[in-house]
């Protein structure tokens, strides 16, 4: 069976090989991406832990509506994702370029709705800084701190994430994936995936602590 | 590990649950049940977790190194957390912070943390 | 069947290397052939080396004398931060995996490259790209808060580069990453048919257990770097005590990592000594698995104690009673391994080259360096010790008596391999014996004077230290003569080295079975799978 592998690169035995060693290569990508996020967990734990007032109060000024409707965005993109994924195994290329298609555009809407909410943010005076709502309160100008840091890096990851996909859609509708070989859609999907479970734990404890008060 | 392992359906059936979860823990967050607030809204966060990588991420029909990997860096993560917080659930209760300020009515400084 | 031809200096056959091929200097910065890449590796961490060295230099000059002479006290600080900085992450890091590690882990298990090649190129130009970064930071005025950043001096009081060096170490920390990341998935993935994870050279067991801990630390140093230097912009509040935020945050957040990168930095050292001492012993190793496991048990438990550097910040102490004893744990794998080499050395059939020379010397110096940490693991202990000399003679005679040793070991027990060609082995057993006699000078005294009380980070102290002072400096000059000699005779090997053959030392190990240097796939044709990874009982005393 004689068949063309243009995509098996050198140092590589078999197809097979190359697979394996692409999914363990972004499984342990993703490892490290735990530990990048996993210090910004670690310090929001520790100052939610000492303040668990203030954060609680602080918690309340953000915009649970954005916030659930985000989730909801993301979670949706994940199932089109997985979708696209699902065509890569049966080299359905229209499938994987569609859904594709909507993981982006789900993605972008993330994106927009995450806009609005940062304008209306600032325009609530929630960034930290000299002109905060709550000046005499270091420990909710803290939340906010990690509100930012932790949003801003998840939506740096979203961005990167919608170049991805752009580049493994445009790949995929030249006809580059099929059966046999859907590799970096795959390992694009997993990244995805990540993302969206980045934000699945940043929902509650951004947006929904104080909530019952 | 070509086969299809998680058909079409399945994949909108877990999108589904993920909703359902998403309106739970929102829900449950409008009640006060005090720690258990917290405790609720993470085990929903991990349920919703573990179905993303159980079936969007496919690690139940791969490989146990996968599995491993996949476990890997929260494991990590809850020993990093585990550790660290070894220090500050033990600490002594300190006065905190209080800076005199016109927004902030000046109160007497509370013995117990916060 | 390994015809050694040591008879000639001049050229080796005309056979196409991996050095021979391509000539240019886009051929090797476009390089992805991991050979290329830890020679590119071994050129630029000896020039981080360098620079650190002059530095020390500076400092042990400066303190021959109690009373500040020739140094400002910013500058001084500035000089052991750059010391830190550039020794930690530019030099002891990358050097035995980046370069060795590069070089050798394919051909161990067979392999043509690594998983990755393009991504080891990028780690590379990462590394690159954030020493350019540091080198500039310390040209435009240096950096004076100590490799260890400590909050809230750097996050709010420092007045130097600090951000630009924090960026620095941030870029060349994704590098080392990457090359974790490449490792692993190497290992994992691509070793050769039959060969189990337990005929495997002990050197990628440490290789692998050494990349275990580069992906799963590095990036929370990267997060710590990054809130330091937003905090340094905005002061928000995080580390800063003033504004409710916890200087101690940041020491968990770095010393998770930091305490890690010391086993990053020592397991590829013990891992070269593994077949060094084998090899030069003619004897397997004793007790393979434990010595696996040991590797790995090092890289976990390396987790656990990162809190024994702050038994004195103000940590709760109930938290560091649980660092010492874990601390006192992680010291059981690495004592396992002495023992386990000790006793390969027992009834071995020993020669004394260079390499093994440099394997004994990490074995006694290792030994010593491992003992005094678990004085500083005693909580009571470490107080009177703590941010003495004693510290520093303790993490130096396992960094320099160890992981330095080991990487010499290692760079001439694979010189042969690398470049085809011997070292002078006469000049090189000089200066081993050189620079194990100025490392002892240098360091032990210093062990006395930092239980006497002798502070760190100082070059004011009390005139009662100067004798100590004097000792570690005179030792620092021999200690530096010994380091040149290398640099020489290595370069001098290349032109007029006898031609190595394909395995001049007789060792085990599938990159000894490919010709020196080697082809740009490795192999010319597909190596044999050993019977068992240290094969020296059965093996014939000539060819």
């Amino acid at each position: 069976m004689a068949e063309v592998q243009p995509s098996l690169r050198e140092q590589f035995d078999s197809p097979a090989q190359q697979r394996e060693a692409s999914r363990l290569g972004i499984w342990a990508f993703l490892a490290t991406e735990v530990m990048f996020f996993g210090g910004l967990f670690v310090g929001y734990i520790v100052y939610r832990h000492s303040f668990p007032h203030a954060f609680a109060a602080a918690s309340r000024h953000t915009n649970l509506l954005y916030g659930t409707l985000n989730t909801a965005i993301l979670l949706t993109s994940s199932l089109t994702m997985a979708l696209a994924v699902h065509a890569g195994e049966h080299g359905a290329r229209k499938q994987i370029v569609k859904n594709l298609l909507l993981t982006i555009l789900l993605a972008a809407a993330f994106l927009v709705v995450k806009g609005f909410e940062y304008s209306e943010d600032i325009h609530e005076h929630l960034v930290p800084g000299p002109s905060f709502f709550a000046g005499g309160d270091p420990r909710q100008e803290l939340f906010f701190y990690f509100y930012w840091a932790m949003t801003g890096l998840h939506a740096l990851h979203v961005i990167i994430g919608i170049g991805i996909l752009s580049t493994i859609a445009s790949l995929a509708a030249r006809g580059r994936y099929n059966a046999a070989y859907y590799t970096p859609l795959e390992v694009a999907g997993l990244y995805w995936h990540f993302v969206d479970i980045v934000w699945i734990y940043l929902f509650p404890l951004l947006y929904l602590i104080g909530r019952h008060l | 590990m070509n086969a299809s392992a998680t058909s079409q359906k399945s994949l909108w059936k877990v999108w589904a649950a993920l909703l359902t979860l998403l309106a739970l823990t929102w829900l449950a967050a409008r009640f006060n049940l005090g720690l258990w607030n917290t405790v609720i809204a993470l085990v929903i966060s991990g349920m919703k977790m573990t179905l993303v990588i159980l079936f969007f991420m496919q690690v139940r029909y791969s490989s146990r190194l996968i599995w491993i990997f996949a476990c890997a860096g929260f494991i990590w993560w809850m020993i990093f957390v585990s550790l660290a917080m070894t220090d500050y659930l033990t600490r002594r209760e300190v006065v905190p912070y209080q800076r005199q300020s016109p927004n902030t009515p000046a109160q007497g400084a509370p013995a117990r943390r916060e | 069947m390994s015809a050694i031809t040591i008879s000639d200096t001049e050229s080796p056959p005309a056979e196409e290397n991996y050095l021979s091929a391509g000539h240019t200097v886009r051929s090797w910065l476009l390089t992805t052939d991991h050979k290329r890449i830890g020679i590119l590796y071994l050129l630029s961490i000896l020039i981080f080396f360098a620079v650190a060295a002059v530095a020390a230099g500076l400092m042990r000059m400066e303190l021959l004398r109690p009373h500040g002479w020739f140094i400002l006290n910013e500058t001084y600080n500035k000089l052991f931060t750059l010391h830190g900085v550039l020794m930690v992450w530019f030099f002891l890091i990358p050097s035995i995996p980046a370069v060795l590690g590069n070089f050798v882990i394919p051909m161990m298990i067979g392999a043509r490259d690594v998983a990755f090649p393009k991504l080891n190129l990028l780690s590379w130009y990462l590394f690159m790209v954030g020493g350019a970064c540091v080198l500039y930071s310390i040209i435009v005025g240096g950096v004076d808060t100590g490799w260890t950043f400590y909050t809230p001096f750097s996050s709010t009081y420092s007045n130097t580069h600090v951000i630009l060096m924090a960026a620095g170490i941030f870029i060349a920390g994704f590098g080392s990453i990457l090359t974790g990341l490449n490792f692993i998935v190497t290992i994992h993935t691509m070793r050769m048919p039959g060969m189990t994870w337990f005929r495997m050279p002990l050197f990628l067991w440490s290789l692998y257990s050494t990349s275990l801990i580069l992906i799963l630390a590095t990036p929370v140093l990267a997060i710590t770097l990054a809130l330091m230097a937003l905090e340094r912009i905005w002061h928000i509040g995080i580390f800063d005590p003033k504004l409710g935020g916890d200087p101690i945050l940041f020491q968990h957040l770095f010393w998770f990592y930091s305490h890690p990168a010391v086993y990053i930095m020592i397991l590829p050292g013990m891992g070269v000594v593994s077949e060094v001492i084998s090899c030069f012993s003619r004897k397997e190793i004793f007790g393979y698995h434990w010595v696996a496991f040991a590797s790995v048990a090092i890289a976990v438990l390396g987790f656990l104690v990162w809190g024994h550097h702050m038994f004195v910040s103000s940590q709760s102490i109930y938290a560091g009673m649980i660092f010492s004893v874990l601390s006192f744990m992680v010291s059981i794998p690495s004592a396992i391994k002495v023992f386990n080499w000790t006793a390969t050395l027992y009834r071995g059939s020993i020669s004394l080259q260079t390499p093994m020379l440099y394997a004994l010397a990490f074995i006694g110096l290792f030994t010593i360096g491992g003992l005094t940490g678990l004085f500083l693991a005693a909580l009571a202990v470490d107080v009177h010790l703590t941010d003495t000399y004693f510290v520093v003679a303790h993490f130096h005679y396992i960094m320099v008596g160890g992981m330095v040793t080991g990487f010499m070991a290692g760079l001439h027990f694979w010189w042969p391999k690398m470049t085809g060609r011997l070292y002078p082995e006469k000049p090189a057993q000089l200066a081993a014996l050189i620079i194990f006699i100025g490392f002892n000078l240098t360091f032990f005294p210093q062990f006395i004077m930092g239980y006497l009380g002798m502070p760190r980070r100082y070059h004011n102290y009390a005139p009662e230290f100067q004798i100590y002072h004097i000792l570690s400096t005179a030792g620092a000059s021999i200690l530096g003569v010994g380091y040149l000699m290398p640099v020489i005779y290595l370069i001098w090997s290349l032109r007029y080295g006898k031609i190595a053959g394909p395995n001049p030392w007789r060792a085990c190990g599938l990159e000894w079975e490919t010709s020196s240097p080697p082809p740009v796939h490795n192999f010319d044709q597909p190596p044999a799978l050993p019977v068992k990874p240290y094969d020296y009982d059965t093996e014939a005393d000539y060819g």
